[in-house]
């Protein structure tokens, strides 16, 4: 350990606000990255799931169409 | 060899195996970061000359190490993309970038903030931070010219095209700039060189180094699977997979 | 052998002696000329930059001071810088023309390899551009009131360092001549690169007036000529292909 105190190490021996702002603003953009590659995929898979859903209601809806018309016009 | 070239251009083996391997480099990063930034900030002994204002080293050293590798990793997907036409490669360095132009600038700033106790002054034009602003231009380069196509086919070749030639260029502008340092500055010394540092201080700066590349894989890999199914959103697997994981 | 087919062979014979000539070197000596001739005819492109030139120039004792010994002092650096910026001023126009009316393309489907066609623009471009402004700089030179003795290294290292310019820059136009709004992507794009070279060549006029030899100096302008000729037109024949193609 090289301070005495938690009060020393927060000082940083008077150079407080270099040390803290770097290692702050180092710490801010790695945490920023992972926040942002999670935010993204979550987004995505939203989208993804959202599309899937329209498309199967939508071919869902076709296939009621058909079921009809092929009742109507009889066994083909 | 050639299969597993092949293999690896598939997006679908690559978004299953990287889904595999990426929990480790996570934590990885998380471990060697966490101990380096205890141990270099509370453990390392302060440096006789400069006290504690050192300790930025173990940020500043890392992210320059990560801003030039990360350059020299998309010049690299851009070879591999464009001789075996693999997209994930592409994909990987469309990724890679915004990260790339994240670390130079944390460098150049805990560079700015380090030369406030060293120098007393936030900007000095050493040969370090020097080549280390030409670098963020070089990102902000790519970047922007990938931005700037419409067809996307276009944008990667043109991206790769000039991160190749940007990482020809890297150790020139690196001599050169260097030795127009030494001509203008004789005498004054640069924040990082030291002659010797004791095991103590240099095993910490060595277990950043290695959290910060394990960080970059880490975060590659979880943005590249995203960027696959992003490019992929119309094939069946992708559409599979989204109705699994909904 | 049967008659109609002896004459095919004929006829055959008969058309290629009556073609012109298709090497490469008449290909290469036909772009110089047809590149030359139309910059000929329009001579602002040609004018343009020089004047502009002359009038950065003229900005820097207005806006600095017009003390002849502080200008003499920073005078290589700023003629240096001028003289970069109009040649890339220049660089838009490079293959927009071309592009525009279509015989770039001409050029992509000719039967001869295109990084010599591309190296064939590049040097109308120095002759036309780099060399008249190095012919240029000692006048300007004389109204910063640069030091007597350092005029002709001057003009050399202007014109070895701007043929490196070209070749840099032909690579970024090469790159943005597809873009609708490509200029000012272009200066990010290249400016980074021109640093080796802006060192070495104002360091070679610095080095004449402190009475240092300048021949190092000059020995690694021409070493990065060398590089730009062996890389440089390979990666402007790849970007003109992404940007005629995309």
């Amino acid at each position: 350990m090289a301070f005495a105190s938690f009060a020393e190490f927060i000082a940083m021996g008077g150079h407080a606000t270099y040390v803290w702002a770097a290692w702050g603003v180092t710490s801010v953009l790695l945490a920023g990255c992972v926040l942002h590659a999670r935010a993204e995929r979550r987004q995505l898979m939203r989208s993804l799931a959202r599309r899937e859903r329209r498309e199967q209601r939508l071919a869902a809806r076709r296939g009621e169409a058909t079921m009809e018309s092929h009742q109507s016009g009889g066994e083909s | 060899m050639w299969s597993f070239i092949h293999k690896l251009g598939s997006p679908k083996w690559f978004y299953g195996i990287s889904a595999r391997l990426m929990p480790w480099f996570w934590v990885a990063a998380a471990v060697l970061i966490a101990v380096g930034s205890v141990w270099g900030l509370a453990f390392a002994p302060a440096d006789y000359q400069q006290g504690n204002s050192f300790r930025i080293i173990y940020v500043h050293v890392p992210a320059a190490f990560l801003a030039q590798s990360i350059f020299v990793s998309m010049a690299v997907a851009g070879v591999v993309f464009m001789v075996w036409k693999i997209k994930v490669a592409d994909m990987a360095a469309a990724m890679m970038a915004p990260l790339g132009a994240a670390m130079t600038f944390i460098a150049l700033f805990s560079g700015a903030v380090w030369g406030v106790p060293t120098w007393g002054t936030w900007w000095m034009w050493d040969a370090r931070l020097t080549s280390m602003l030409i670098l963020l231009f070089l990102y902000l380069g790519v970047i922007a010219l990938r931005g700037a196509f419409t067809s996307r086919d276009s944008a990667s070749r043109a991206a790769s095209v000039l991160a190749m030639v940007g990482v020809i260029n890297i150790p020139i502008i690196k001599y050169s700039v260097d030795w127009w340092y030494t001509l203008h500055q004789p005498a004054s010394f640069t924040i990082t060189s030291r002659p010797a540092m004791p095991t103590e201080m240099w095993l910490p700066l060595l277990i950043m180094v290695l959290g910060f590349y394990s960080f970059f894989i880490a975060l590659t890999l979880m943005r590249t699977r995203s960027e696959i199914l992003r490019r992929e959103s119309s094939k069946r697997w992708v559409r599979e997979l989204a109705v699994e994981e909904r | 052998m049967p008659r109609g087919e002896s004459r095919l062979i004929d006829d055959a014979r008969l058309a290629s002696r009556g073609e012109p000539r298709t090497g490469l070197a008449v290909a290469v000596w036909a772009t110089l000329k047809r590149d030359l001739t139309q910059l000929a005819r329009r001579r602002g492109d040609v004018l343009n930059p020089l004047v502009f030139f002359a009038l950065v120039i003229t900005l820097f004792p207005i806006g600095i001071s017009p003390d002849p010994e502080l200008l003499a002092t920073i005078a290589p650096g700023l003629l240096w810088v001028a003289a970069l910026l109009s040649a890339l001023l220049s660089l838009d126009s490079l293959f927009r023309s071309d592009f525009d009316d279509g015989s770039l393309e001409q050029l992509l489907l000719a039967p001869h390899p295109l990084p010599m066609l591309g190296l064939a623009k590049v040097a109308v471009h120095w002759l036309l551009t780099g060399l008249p402004l190095a012919l240029m700089a000692p006048v300007l030179g004389i109204m910063l009131s640069l030091p007597a003795g350092s005029y002709l290294m001057l003009a050399v290292s202007l014109a070895l360092g701007s043929a490196s310019l070209s070749l840099i820059g032909a690579i970024g136009a090469a790159l943005t001549v597809g873009l609708s709004r490509g200029g000012v992507l272009l200066s990010l794009l290249v400016l980074p690169l021109y640093i080796p070279v802006l060192i070495f060549g104002a360091g070679a006029v610095q080095a004449s007036i402190l009475g240092d030899g300048a021949a190092a100096h000059l020995a690694i302008l021409g070493a990065l000529l060398a590089l730009a000729l062996m890389l440089a037109p390979w990666a402007i024949a790849a970007a003109l292909r992404i940007s005629i193609n995309g």
